[in-house]
């Protein structure tokens, strides 16, 4: 039932051989043609703009008060490409090997590969537009390794290089706003989906500073809403990210997938109390020089604890590199679900650094020394003191990650300079999403979701530098060609009216949501429900699952939802501007996608990349796969509430990589 | 610690506002402003009062969604410090702490303090880009060497986050150094340069049309910056808009 359309062939003749063979519209059509795109992050603001630059008219949506601002800013650590420029062996080969491999073979092949494929073009893209990416001393591009890899592939603008990308992409789409070409609706939500013939030809949007409720027609519609790490309340997304775009998809027949696949990132600053609204990552760039430990005797990590003994005082011989030891070959680099868990087990033995026992170092005192030297030699200083070196070095990791060491400080009062870093896995990224095929397109014809916010080329678990990667890739790259292929049909539609009853019902339907809502006599603010969901998924549907704690979670969901529904308060009136009321909308999504999550990893019996279920795990506390019954994707077709949902699997078919154990030893 | 918030409160862009006095208890110093303002809006709501609306979203510093005036401060005291990056620490105990949002004319409040910084996004679409398509056959990205240096300088013109602290602290209202920095950027890369005449002065055009005030060299927008983009940028753009001015046909 579930066709992915990949096209027949070769893999590295695939996607050339589908862009030639699938339809076009020509220019002049173009201009009859209308696109919805939601989200403008990179996957949104690169899809609208390339959709607007081929003559398409393009309707843009974001939540945010500048398209600008969309959570793709946040990126620090970089983008990947398979240019190989460092001469170090990388290829197009290489990359999407990697990429199969570090999502623990539960991505698509041909997906990843024309991933790979596009990569480099991205590159030449951002720098085309003016994007500063680092650069050596002879004026060429410079390159850093990120976790999974043996390679230096990834491009990066100090800690800061989604801010640049999305600039890019945001200076593009800016373009074509002042052609006319995109119409930019800023402080703008996606209600719901309006379909017509079983096609998306439409949504019902919300004003967010009016709370008018908007009908926008169009002949497709894509979504570039993002992820929904959110539904953990705590994580690394903004607080605006939410999930509700792709689920009111879903509640009208997009299916979606690996909804429980969630990518927990191994180095972020720990939780400090319990009014914290957000945590703040550390890049993973930081692991090309910091060394991640923890005490090797309990008797240290008590009197670290109670602050008799500072982490600085214990020798060498006195420290677990857990990562080193476990891992020799990837060591401090193997991919983030590994660092985590490696992570939470040596928290789970009780050697935690912190007050509440769940944080690890990460320690850059040996790159001082390393970097240091080298500095010292290169400026043909040979008897420098060891106070000098250490200086030296310092200055070298400041050039490198400068504003992540700020940043740090800044959150904890701490100086990451004279004392390691203290860091937590926490919630990042969602590799599940809307179902797509090779072309985008989602179970409702007309309905496309790029990047984070489909399923399609991260596995189980998403390598670093690669989010950035899918994102422009999808909307610079694949969607421009693969959307005209199903707008070839529609040259002759013409304009959609937005009289149509499909329409009327839809905003009807939206109108009585929020009524609903707002005219709840509660006496509980929507923040409450949110942080109480966080902690159901977190602590049973997190960083390990097991049967029991899952089942438990699912009816502690459906419980929670009764009662936002009963309790929920929400101030205000629905004419007006209230972030309460868009976020009482958002939560009330979570709420039933929690469950989902907790359905399809009860519907996993294995243990997979970020998936990790207790009961199927190795000896030695490594994720234990079932290639043989589980080597699908999960596709969810809505039927009602999430426990009805119907599971549909889609079978992986390797033909050009051997399926593996996953080594990173 | 104990404080005392006195905050801007305003129904609508076209409503007169007022300070409302709230005083706070228990006040965590590792809580970032922010949370501290989560907090005080819990508290309002089930007291069945309206909360404070303000704008914020990433909680990192970097998508310039948070804009705060603190105690006559743009993102309060501290250098190099969005809204949401400030805590609780940088206040002492039993402190009064004015919260208003950003003024000018240019930057209308929607409510409390959230404000409208579209007129930002226009100056951007007024020219702040390279006109090059999304053709994917751009040609090699190390084919034009770019010296460390420019690379480096363009890069931290770049590092803007349109927050609008530059022109909330400006005495005129200037959005000098928003818009010098984009300027500066393009101009610095070899990528920017066929367009740089006819940007510097679409612009500026765009930037006086929003009611943006002039510059008259006091430096604070350099001070109150959260990401020390520095006024020589001001400098290129005054000196690539006169020879633009001088040399266009």
């Amino acid at each position: 039932m579930l066709d992915s359309k990949i096209p027949k062939g070769p893999l590295a003749d695939k996607w050339s051989k589908h862009k030639n063979d699938i339809n076009l519209v020509n220019p002049a059509n173009k201009r009859l043609i209308d696109v919805i795109v939601v989200g403008t992050g990179l996957a949104g603001s690169s899809a609208a703009a390339s959709l607007a630059e081929l003559g398409y008219n393009v309707k843009s949506l974001c939540f945010q008060d500048s398209p600008r601002r969309a959570h793709s800013i946040a990126a620090q650590g970089g983008i990947n490409a398979a240019k190989n420029y460092q001469n170090d062996g990388d290829s197009v080969y290489r990359l999407f090997y990697d990429t199969v491999k570090g999502g623990d073979y539960r991505s698509r092949e041909a997906n990843v590969y024309r991933l790979a494929e596009v990569s480099a073009n991205i590159i030449d893209q951002c720098v085309a537009q003016g994007v500063p990416f680092a650069r050596e001393y002879d004026g060429l591009l410079d390159n850093r390794s990120f976790g999974g890899v043996l390679v230096s592939r990834t491009f990066y603008a100090k800690g800061q290089t989604g801010q640049q990308l999305l600039l890019g992409a945001y200076s593009a789409l800016s373009r074509q706003i002042s052609k006319g070409k995109v119409n930019m609706l800023n402080r703008h939500e996606m209600m719901d989906i309006v379909k017509i013939d079983g096609k998306a030809r439409g949504i019902i949007a919300r004003n967010l500073i009016t709370g008018e409720i908007e009908r926008h027609s169009a002949h497709a519609v894509v979504l570039c809403t993002g992820g929904y790490g959110n539904v953990f309340y705590l994580s690394t997304n903004a607080m605006g990210s939410n999930v509700s775009a792709a689920w009111r998809a879903h509640k009208k027949g997009s299916f979606f997938a690996n909804t429980s696949f969630t990518q927990i990132h191994p180095t972020c600053i720990p939780v400090s109390g319990h009014y914290q609204s957000k945590l703040t990552l550390m890049s993973e760039s930081l692991r090309n020089d910091g060394r991640i430990w923890v005490p090797k005797n309990i008797e240290d990590v008590i009197a670290i604890r109670e602050g008799k003994k500072r982490p600085t005082e214990l020798s060498e011989e006195e420290r677990d590199y857990y990562l080193e030891r476990r891992y020799p070959a990837f060591g401090n680099l193997v991919p983030r679900d590994v660092a985590s868990r490696a992570a939470k087990e040596r928290c789970d033995a009780g050697f935690g650094v912190n007050k509440t026992g769940q944080a690890v170092y990460l320690d850059f005192s040996s790159a001082f020394f390393r970097y240091g030297k080298t500095e010292a030699l290169t400026r043909g200083i040979k008897d420098a003191s060891q106070a000098e070196i250490l200086e030296m070095g310092r200055a070298v990791v400041k050039s490198k990650y400068g504003n992540l060491f700020d940043m740090y400080k800044q959150i904890t009062a701490e100086n990451p300079y004279e004392t390691p870093m203290m860091i937590y896995p926490a919630v990042h990224y969602t590799m599940g999403g809307l179902w797509v095929d090779y072309n985008l397109m989602t179970t409702v014809p007309g309905l496309f979701a790029a990047g984070e916010a489909n399923f399609s080329d991260h596995g189980a678990n998403r390598l670093g530098a690669s989010a950035l990667m899918q994102g422009l890739a999808d909307g610079y790259f694949v969607l421009p060609y693969t959307i005209g292929d199903y707008l070839s049909d529609d040259i002759r539609t013409g304009e959609i009216s937005t009289d149509r009853p499909e329409f009327v019902e839809a905003e009807k339907n939206v109108k009585s949501q929020i009524a609903a809502l707002i005219n709840n006599k509660g006496d509980v603010p929507v923040d409450d429900f949110h942080r109480r969901l966080g902690l159901i998924m977190w602590n049973k549907c997190g960083m390990s699952r097991n049967e029991k704690a899952l089942k438990e979670a699912i009816k502690e969901i459906q419980e929670l939802r009764q009662e936002f529904y009963a309790r929920v308060s929400i101030p205000g009136s629905s004419n007006d501007f209230n972030p309460e009321l868009d976020k009482a909308m958002r939560v009330g999504d979570f709420l039933e996608l929690g469950e989902s999550m907790c359905l399809d990893a009860l519907a996993r019996d294995e243990s997979c990349g970020g998936h990790f279920r207790e009961e199927f795990q190795t000896e030695d506390g490594e994720a234990l796969r079932d290639d043989l019954n589980y080597k699908f994707v999960s596709a969810w077709e809505c039927k009602g509430v999430p426990s009805d949902a119907k599971l549909h699997k889609e079978d992986l078919v390797y033909e050009n990589i051997e399926l593996k154990q996953r080594s990173y030893k | 610690m104990n404080i005392t918030l006195k905050v801007w409160r305003q129904k609508g862009p076209n409503s007169l506002g007022k300070m409302e006095t709230h005083p706070m208890s228990n006040v965590s110093e590792d809580m970032s402003f922010l949370e501290m303002m989560d907090v005080l809006n819990d508290k309002l709501i089930r007291e069945g009062n309206e909360p404070i609306a303000f704008d914020h979203d990433c909680r990192e510093g970097i998508c310039g969604s948070c804009s705060m005036f603190i105690n006559g401060e743009a993102h309060g005291p501290g250098r190099n410090v969005t809204t949401c990056q400030l805590h609780m620490r940088s206040f002492k105990d039993g402190e009064t702490i004015h919260v208003e949002p950003w003024r000018s004319a240019a930057f209308p409040v929607i409510k409390d303090l959230a404000v409208d910084r579209s007129a930002f996004d226009r100056i951007i679409q007024s020219g702040g880009y390279v006109s090059v398509n999304t053709s994917g056959s751009t040609q090699d990205a190390n084919a034009i060497p770019i010296p460390k240096h420019d690379a480096d300088e363009a890069f931290d013109s770049a590092t803007c986050i349109g927050c609008g602290a530059c022109v909330a602290t400006c005495k005129n209202s200037s959005a000098m150094l928003f818009v010098s920095a984009k300027v500066s950027q393009l101009s610095l890369l070899p990528q920017g340069k066929p367009e740089k005449k006819e940007r510097v002065i679409r612009m500026v055009d765009q930037m006086d049309l929003e009611g943006f005030g002039n510059c008259t060299n006091t430096g604070a927008c350099e001070v109150e910056c959260p990401k020390g983009i520095s006024i020589t940028n001001i400098a290129r753009m005054n000196r690539e808009f006169l020879s633009s001015n001088l040399t266009s046909k």
